[in-house]
């Protein structure tokens, strides 16, 4: 959340803050279907259930999914910032 | 690896940490002071908690005691399997994200206080609110019964004998959470979340050097796990090898990810934010938590290493605990897992109170109940669902909390058409909602008694194939085709449909922190571009 930024009350938003956001490609709500990676990333378990590659001593089965937790929350992030 | 005697020092630093969260429980009443005679104060805290509070109290409502021990139990029994875990507390934020706003907007418009509230609201039938409310309370209550044996199991880690020390811990946790509301457990959690972060990360550093790194940890694990048996007798395994092991983790995973936001006390967490961004903003921070768990997780394969030999199935971390840290932090770490009992089953039962109180009081036997009136039975509600708990738990061996908590899962999953249905579109039926849920609660129930509650990963022979799955996905599946068939069926013979008071714009109102941003909310122009 940016502190000097209003958040445009609750009445939605006026028709030059809609034309500035498409310029931007903010508001789509396709940025949406960037959520969906995590679900194939880790849903897909024949992808990953393997003992290599090793990172500091994990097997692979389990840094991939440790990884996924910074992954998602940085995606979610991205769009939370897309989207608003 | 029990201790026989009892350990003075670690005793004395628990019953200091957890003096000190009972009169943070009292305190509580005065924090962000409102009246506690409304139901909306006293048991959603007055809708007003920002970014910070809401982690505190998620992260303490979600990652619970139980969790921290039975995780770890469970890898430490059958390996991989029991690592669901992690992609689970993963794919449930996205899933969170999108929702939970959608619903928080809806319900701080029309007052809804539950679940049900919205259920009742959307589709204009008190009794698809009913049904969501009993299945909702059915799932909660084991729920709150294993948070007392997260308890339980540190207290006799530390080696006291009796009942006396859980019943008086409850007893205390049921006075402030009476006179608090959500205050407590919100104001508690911050002290919870501390207390387990600074344990957990001690562990997985410390004990780790002591045995010599996690490639061995793995290793020796990896040896282990092919000779243990699990509840239904296959071996254990540090990487899943087939494709059953594949449909059961990944089902796991997401069964209990859709289920998770469907616990009353989950949505109590998510209805006293303040707005919409702050759950939005929480879906992004609140991973955190699920790299600890992943963490927590893996105490099961240093217990295998360190050649633990639990005295029951769920003091795999306590026996760790006591094995390699001094008294002191012993202490320390029992009362976070302590706490970390008493914050879940604070929210859980008030989560509880709420729905007996809206949806079972005030819609069926006293509609003409005044606001003080409902807030006085929604605390009173709350002690005898604690009272009930704690019996239950005194009384029944623990294996019953167990396997209906299992159950509590698949049920509460059984409410998703209802509420995310309703939460994205209007089109499904109520009535037909209703035989949804029937069909997934009957289906899902005889699954789990014909594997006699072992395992929750049912194997079903259809069209000549073999599909394993956790149940719960197999009774979803037929709960959603039930609904969406008897939509189309109902529309066709013309069934009266409910009368919707939710209007579509009401789910996209920000609602957002008024009072986070004065100047901005004051002059808008300006700002603006």
């Amino acid at each position: 959340m940016e502190p000097g930024r209003p958040s445009g009350g609750s009445t939605g938003i006026g028709d030059s803050e809609r034309a500035r956001r498409a310029r931007a490609g903010t508001g789509s709500r396709l940025w949406y279907l960037l959520l969906l990676a995590p679900f194939v990333g880790l849903l897909w378990v024949p992808f990953y259930a393997d003992a290599h590659p090793r990172l500091f001593g994990f097997p692979f089965f389990y840094w991939y999914q440790f990884a996924w937790v910074p992954a998602t929350a940085l995606l979610t992030w991205f769009v939370l910032r897309r989207v608003r | 690896m029990i201790a026989t005697s009892v350990n003075g020092v670690a005793l004395a630093v628990f019953v200091v940490l957890f003096a000190f969260v009972t009169v943070m429980g009292f305190v509580a009443a005065r924090w962000r002071r409102g009246d506690l005679g409304v139901l909306n104060e006293w048991g959603l805290g007055g809708r007003r908690f920002g970014s910070v509070v809401t982690w505190f109290l998620l992260g303490g409502d979600v990652y619970t005691a139980y969790t921290f021990i039975a995780v770890p139990a469970l890898v430490f029994a059958i390996g991989a399997q029991g690592f669901f875990a992690l992609p689970y507390t993963i794919i449930v934020y996205p899933v969170v994200f999108i929702l939970m706003p959608r619903l928080w907007a809806v319900a701080s418009k029309h007052g809804y206080v539950t679940p049900a509230d919205f259920v009742k609201g959307r589709y204009g039938s008190s009794t698809l609110g009913l049904t969501t409310a009993l299945t909702g309370l059915l799932a909660t209550m084991p729920y709150i019964a294993l948070q007392l044996i997260g308890i339980r199991v540190v207290i006799a880690a530390m080696g006291i004998k009796g009942d006396w020390p859980l019943i008086s811990a409850f007893v205390i946790l049921a006075a402030y959470t009476y006179q608090s509301g959500l205050r407590a457990p919100a104001l508690i959690s911050i002290v919870k979340d501390t207390l387990i972060y600074v344990t957990i990360l001690v562990a997985v550093i410390y004990i780790p050097i002591k045995l010599g790194g996690y490639g061995k940890i793995f290793d020796a694990a990896g040896n282990a796990l092919p000779h243990k048996t699990g509840p239904t007798g296959k071996p254990g395994a540090l990487i899943p090898g087939n494709d059953a092991a594949y449909g059961a983790y990944a089902t796991l995973a997401l069964g209990s990810a859709l289920a998770l936001f469907m616990y009353p006390h989950v949505i109590t967490g998510v209805l006293s934010a303040k707005g919409r961004n702050v759950i939005r903003r929480n879906a992004t921070i609140l991973p955190a938590y699920t790299f600890l768990l992943g963490l927590i997780a893996l105490l099961g394969y240093m217990a295998i290493a360190a050649g633990i030999k639990p005295s029951s199935p769920n003091s795999v971390v306590p026996d760790l605990f006591v094995k390699y840290f001094p008294s002191w932090f012993e202490g320390f770490a029992f009362a976070a897992i302590a706490i970390g009992a008493l914050v879940p089953a604070a929210i859980m039962s008030i989560a509880a109170a709420n729905l007996f109180t809206r949806n079972v009081y005030r819609e069926y036997i006293r509609p003409q109940a005044s606001d003080a009136e409902e807030s006085q039975v929604a605390k009173l509600a709350s002690l005898v669902v604690k009272g009930g708990a704690l019996a239950f738990i005194l009384a029944l061996p623990t294996k019953y909390a167990i396997d209906l908590q299992l159950l509590g899962g698949v049920w509460v999953l059984q409410t998703l058409p209802a509420i995310v249905g309703g939460l994205l579109t209007r089109w499904l039926h109520r009535w037909a909602l209703l035989a949804g849920w029937a069909a997934g609660m009957a289906t899902g129930t005889l699954m789990a008694v014909d594997l006699d509650f072992k395992s929750s990963v049912y194997q079903l022979n259809i069209f000549g194939t073999s599909i394993t799955a956790y149940e719960a996905i197999f009774a979803f599946v037929l709960n959603v085709v039930v609904s969406v068939a008897l939509t189309l069926l109902f529309d066709l013979l013309r069934v009266r449909r409910g009368a919707d008071e939710t209007a579509a714009s009401e789910y996209e109102e920000r609602g957002d922190e008024p009072t986070a941003q004065p100047p901005a909310e004051q002059a808008p122009a300006l700002a603006r571009g």
